[in-house]
Parts: C-alpha cells; sequence; structure tokens
C-alpha cells in the first residue's frame, strides 16, 4: 500500500481545485437558466421571468428542424464510415508488425491534430479544383475524415487488451476467418466500437470549423448556431437550441463513458 | 453409425468447414496474411491519402499560385509572390498577435489547469476520481458553439459578470480594466480579454487531461521525501513536481496552442474587430476570393507547430500524451 492515501489536500489546493472546476461547469449550467428566461432582445442578469414557451416557439420552427435533420443524417452516415475505416486500421496496425505502421497511425491522427480551419480549407480548395459541387455529401466527405480517428483510438486500446491466442484457439477448434471474425473478436470489441461510434457521432454533430468550408448554402445545427450567433435573429429560440444540444451531446459521452470505463484507457481522452 | 464407421473417418471439426468461396477466402487469408493486411489497410489509407492529403497538397500548391491584383483572377504560375505577401505590416501584426495570444492562452491554462490536475492525479480515489475524470471530460465534449455562446451571455454588458461586481461593489475594477489601452474595449465581449478568456476556458480540458497524466506518474513518496528534506511545499513544487509534471504541461500545450492559431470562430464572436490568422484565412478565402494568400497564411500555423512538435519531441512530451 502506498503512504500518501489517506492523506488530505492542503486546503489551497483544494480551493483552487474546486474553483477551477467551477470555472468548466458553471457557464454550460448558465445556458439551462437562459432556455427559460422571458427577456426577447438582451442577455440581462437575472432574469425578468421564467417561462416555458420558447419550447413550443422552437417546436414550430421549420429551419431548426431543417438543420436537426441534416446534422443527424451527417453524423450518421459519417459515423458508419468511420467505424469502417477506423476499425480496419485499428486491426491491421495492432495485430501485425510491417514497414510504415507508424506512418498510418500518424495519417489517421494528423486530421485532428491539424487546426480544423486547415482541413476545412484543404477540402474547399480541392472541391473548387475538381469542380466538385457542395452537396450533403462533401460535408460527410469531411466528417468521416476526422471521425476514423476516434474509432481508431477506441478499437486500438481494444485490440490491445484482446489476446491474439483467442483467435488462434478458434482456428485450432475449426472456424474459418469469418467465422472467428463473427464470434470471437467482434464480440469483443463490440463495446468499444459502439463507444468509439458514439464520440464520432459527438464530434460530427458538433463540428462547426470544417463544415463551414464543406457545406455551402446547407445548414447544420452548429451552422445555424453560428449565423445565429453572428446575426441574432429570435435570443430565446437560440437560447433553447443550446440548451438541447448540450443534453444531446452529454448523452453519448455518458454512454461511451460506461461503456469503456473498466478499460486502462477511456474513450474520450483526447478529442 | 457403427464404431468402425467413425473410426474410417477423420475426426470431425467442431464447426463444420464452411467449404465454397467463403471456405476458399477465408483458407488464402490464413496462407498469406500479407493480402488480408493489404485489404483491411487499402480503404482506409485510400480514402485519407485521397480525401485528406490529397487536399493537404492542394492547398500547398495554390499558396505557390498568385492573385493577378486587377482582374482579380488567379495566375496559375509558380510563385514565391504570395509568400511576400505575408511580410506586410498588416500581415505580420496579425501572425505576431495569435502567436502572442496563442503563448499567453497556453501559459494561463497550464496554471488553472495544475492544481485540478494534482488534485485528481494525488488526492482523489474511487468515486472522486471517477467525478473529476467526467468533470474534465463533459466540458471538453460539451459544443464548442454552445460553450462560446455561455460566455457572450456571461460578459455582455448587461450579463451575470456585471451583476455579480456590481452586488460586490466592484464595478470600479472592471471599469478601470476596460479603460485600459488594447486589453481594454466597449465591454467584456468585445475586448481581447474577453477573447482570451474564452480560449483558456475552451482549451483547458486538454492541458489538464495531459497534466494528470504526467503527475499519475510521479510516486507520492518522493514528495515526502522532499519535505523530509527540508524543502518548503514551494520548494518541493519547483523542484520536484514541476520538473516531472513539464512534459505533461508541453504536451498540453501541443493542444492550446495548436488550437488557438487555427481558431477563428472565438476571435470573431468574442473579441474586437482586429483580425487573427484564422480569420484572415476565412476572409481571404470567402469575400476577398484570394485563395493563394489564404493557403500561404494556413502555412504559417503548420509551420510553427512543425518548430513546436519538434521541440515538443525532445522534451519528451509525447510519453506523457
Amino acid at each position: 500500500m502506498r503512504s500518501d492515501r489517506g492523506q488530505s489536500a492542503p486546503l489551497r489546493l483544494k480551493i483552487a481545485a474546486a474553483c477551477g472546476l467551477l470555472f468548466l461547469h458553471l457557464p454550460i449550467l448558465l445556458i439551462f437558466v437562459y432556455a427559460f428566461t422571458t427577456e426577447e432582445k438582451s442577455f440581462v442578469w437575472p432574469p425578468p421571468g421564467l417561462t416555458t414557451q420558447w419550447f413550443a416557439v422552437t417546436w414550430n420552427r421549420p429551419d431548426v428542424w431543417e438543420a436537426l435533420s441534416l446534422s443527424i443524417r451527417v453524423a450518421a452516415i459519417s459515423t458508419a464510415i468511420a467505424l469502417v475505416l477506423g476499425t480496419l486500421c485499428a486491426a491491421a496496425v495492432s495485430q501485425t508488425r510491417f514497414f510504415g505502421r507508424e506512418t498510418i497511425s500518424l495519417l489517421v491522427i494528423l486530421p485532428i491534430a491539424l487546426p480544423g480551419i486547415i482541413t476545412g480549407i484543404a477540402l474547399r480548395s480541392a472541391f473548387a479544383l475538381a469542380d466538385i459541387p457542395f452537396s450533403f455529401w462533401t460535408i460527410v466527405l469531411g466528417h468521416a475524415t476526422f471521425c476514423v480517428v476516434v474509432v481508431y483510438n477506441n478499437a486500438v486500446a481494444r485490440f490491445r487488451r484482446t489476446s491474439g491466442s483467442m483467435i488462434e484457439a478458434s482456428m485450432d477448434l475449426g472456424a474459418d476467418g469469418f467465422q472467428t471474425f463473427r464470434h470471437v473478436v467482434l464480440p469483443n470489441i463490440a463495446t468499444a466500437l459502439l463507444a468509439g461510434g458514439m464520440l464520432a457521432f459527438a464530434l460530427s454533430f458538433d463540428e462547426v470549423i470544417v463544415t463551414t468550408f464543406t457545406a455551402g448554402q446547407q445548414q447544420t445545427v452548429p451552422i445555424w448556431m453560428l449565423e445565429e450567433l453572428i446575426r441574432p435573429r429570435q435570443r430565446p429560440v437560440t437560447n433553447v437550441v443550446a440548451m438541447v444540444v448540450v443534453l444531446v451531446t452529454l448523452l453519448p459521452i455518458l454512454l461511451a463513458y460506461y461503456l469503456t470505463r473498466d478499460g486502462d484507457q477511456i474513450a474520450g481522452s483526447g478529442k | 453409425m457403427t464404431i468402425a464407421a467413425v473410426q474410417s473417418k477423420p475426426a470431425p471439426a467442431i464447426l463444420p468447414g464452411s467449404g465454397g468461396m467463403r471456405g476458399a477466402f477465408s483458407d488464402l487469408f490464413w496462407r498469406r496474411p500479407q493480402l488480408l493486411l493489404l485489404l483491411m489497410l487499402l480503404p482506409p489509407v485510400l480514402w485519407l491519402g485521397i480525401v485528406y492529403i490529397g487536399s493537404l497538397f492542394a492547398l500547398l500548391l495554390q499558396s505557390f499560385f498568385s492573385i493577378d491584383e486587377f482582374s482579380g483572377l488567379i495566375n496559375r504560375e509558380f510563385t514565391l509572390k504570395t509568400y511576400g505577401d505575408l511580410f506586410q505590416a498588416a500581415n505580420l501584426d496579425i501572425i505576431l498577435r495569435t502567436v502572442t495570444m496563442a503563448a499567453l492562452v497556453t501559459l494561463a491554462a497550464a496554471v488553472v489547469a495544475f492544481p485540478i490536475a494534482y488534485y485528481a492525479a494525488r488526492y482523489a480515489r474511487g468515486r472522486w476520481k471517477a467525478l473529476f475524470y467526467l468533470g474534465v471530460m463533459l466540458p471538453l465534449w460539451s459544443s464548442y458553439l454552445v460553450k462560446i455562446y455561455a460566455w457572450k451571455l456571461i460578459l455582455a454588458k448587461e450579463g451575470i459578470l456585471t451583476w455579480l461586481l456590481a452586488k460586490l461593489n466592484l464595478l470600479w475594477l472592471l471599469d478601470g480594466w476596460l479603460s485600459l489601452p488594447i486589453v481594454g474595449g466597449n465591454s467584456l465581449s468585445v475586448s481581447f480579454t474577453g477573447t482570451f478568456i474564452v480560449f483558456v476556458y475552451v482549451w483547458l480540458p486538454f492541458m489538464i487531461l495531459p497534466v494528470q497524466a504526467a503527475l499519475e506518474r510521479v510516486p507520492g513518496n518522493l514528495v515526502e521525501a522532499s519535505s523530509d528534506l527540508g524543502a518548503s511545499p514551494g520548494q518541493t513544487f519547483r523542484n520536484v513536481l514541476f520538473p516531472l509534471a513539464l512534459p505533461g504541461i508541453v504536451a498540453g500545450s501541443i493542444f492550446t496552442f495548436s488550437l488557438t492559431l487555427g481558431d477563428y470562430i472565438i476571435p470573431q464572436i468574442i473579441g474586437t474587430s482586429r483580425l487573427f490568422i484564422g480569420q484572415a484565412v476565412y476572409s481571404q478565402q470567402g469575400t476577398a476570393g484570394n485563395i493563394p494568400l489564404a493557403a500561404a497564411f494556413t502555412v504559417v500555423p503548420i509551420v510553427i507547430m512543425g518548430f513546436y512538435l519538434w521541440g515538443a519531441k525532445r522534451m519528451g512530451a509525447f510519453d506523457a500524451l
């Protein structure tokens, strides 16, 4: 047993850590209060009154629904693509040693390591050079590219913990490659893939920088929000949408955490 | 079935062999693992190679084109003129402003992150540890725009911060700060101070995680040994903890620095009208239609980050990631 178990922290450290955590969380909590305010024109605090009428107004706004539908469709397709590509890449990198292995992992991480604006403008100029018009698929192309890395990270961590001898045992017992994948490999990596998929979905659902370059006139939820932030039309509706977005991204993150928490490598670390 | 019949056949496998096309492929992959590896790598490498690396090269290529100042058309001939334009006073100003902001944000994030990371690594146990982890992870993954929006609510002139300071009779402090040159402005939401606070807030979790990872590896008895040998807490921090946490801080600073260099949304929503690199790129490729200059501008953060990563690697920061 380590000797530092029972000690309690010095008061100054406790206060500094608590202040830091409050700094991280209070602004997000504030969003929940503002969703109920009766004030329409300014950001005045404290709210002059509380109301739920803006939820009904938001519910009846077709532009919000269109943005939400586009965001969900883009996130679903990008996640599906990222799941396939990320798993393949993780399987190849973790199960075998080959020349250029380091380069492959760098290639996967690069889209998220470089600032989003570089990915965005690179894609846009490539579309312009190749005369590709903006469409649903240009958004998906960008999103899938940077979603691969979260699936890859989760799958690699799980492959590392899965012993290779299980695959050999399965083959020894007469299963062919496909049966081994279906009955041995897949059940082992399923929760990691699910967690990676959740995170990829959340990442795509929230992405704004790359999307501004690949969307053209289409509006995803973040683009809609950005538009409202720059040229506000109806502030209470923005407040409500902001709160819904917080809730929608919160759930996949919590789920991903519970799916992978037994492992040494946990899902979200390093966005 | 008689015993003799069983003996005459080979022992059956536990699962029947599947035969046909599937069996043939399965056997092929087992005999030639290289082929399977190639098939597994091909889709992701093709996707990333064509979509991503291809686009990056297209961008790099365009930075060597130039724009005709009279017609506004892009002249597709190799030239270094566009890079020369980067050294105009206005553009140098933008680069300098962005790098200064990135450095300040990184420093502040390190200072705020350290106590949280240290507490989580050394004192938090069991349930508290999970709570700390989620406490960092949830803000990290919360919507980027919603976080910025929340700060717009906080920093607005009629917002909660002004209200709080008024209650505490500290409004003179805010007014004094806002009347300062450079950092001040009409209200916090249109000043560099506001931009700075939001940058620190949004990138803070990226600093906490690697610092915590580095501090987890510092044995507690090292700190005790230091105080047994008569060091004050300050000395222990300076001579024992800080040097051991430094690779983690450098690893975190890679994120805070790089993300600040490339961001164009935060300074656009909360800040002054003076541009950062990201905004310059955005306006050059959008309204100005000068894609070559926008491309050359994006090379600046890539080069800075290249040097930064090289230095970080020498300090052993990658082991802390």
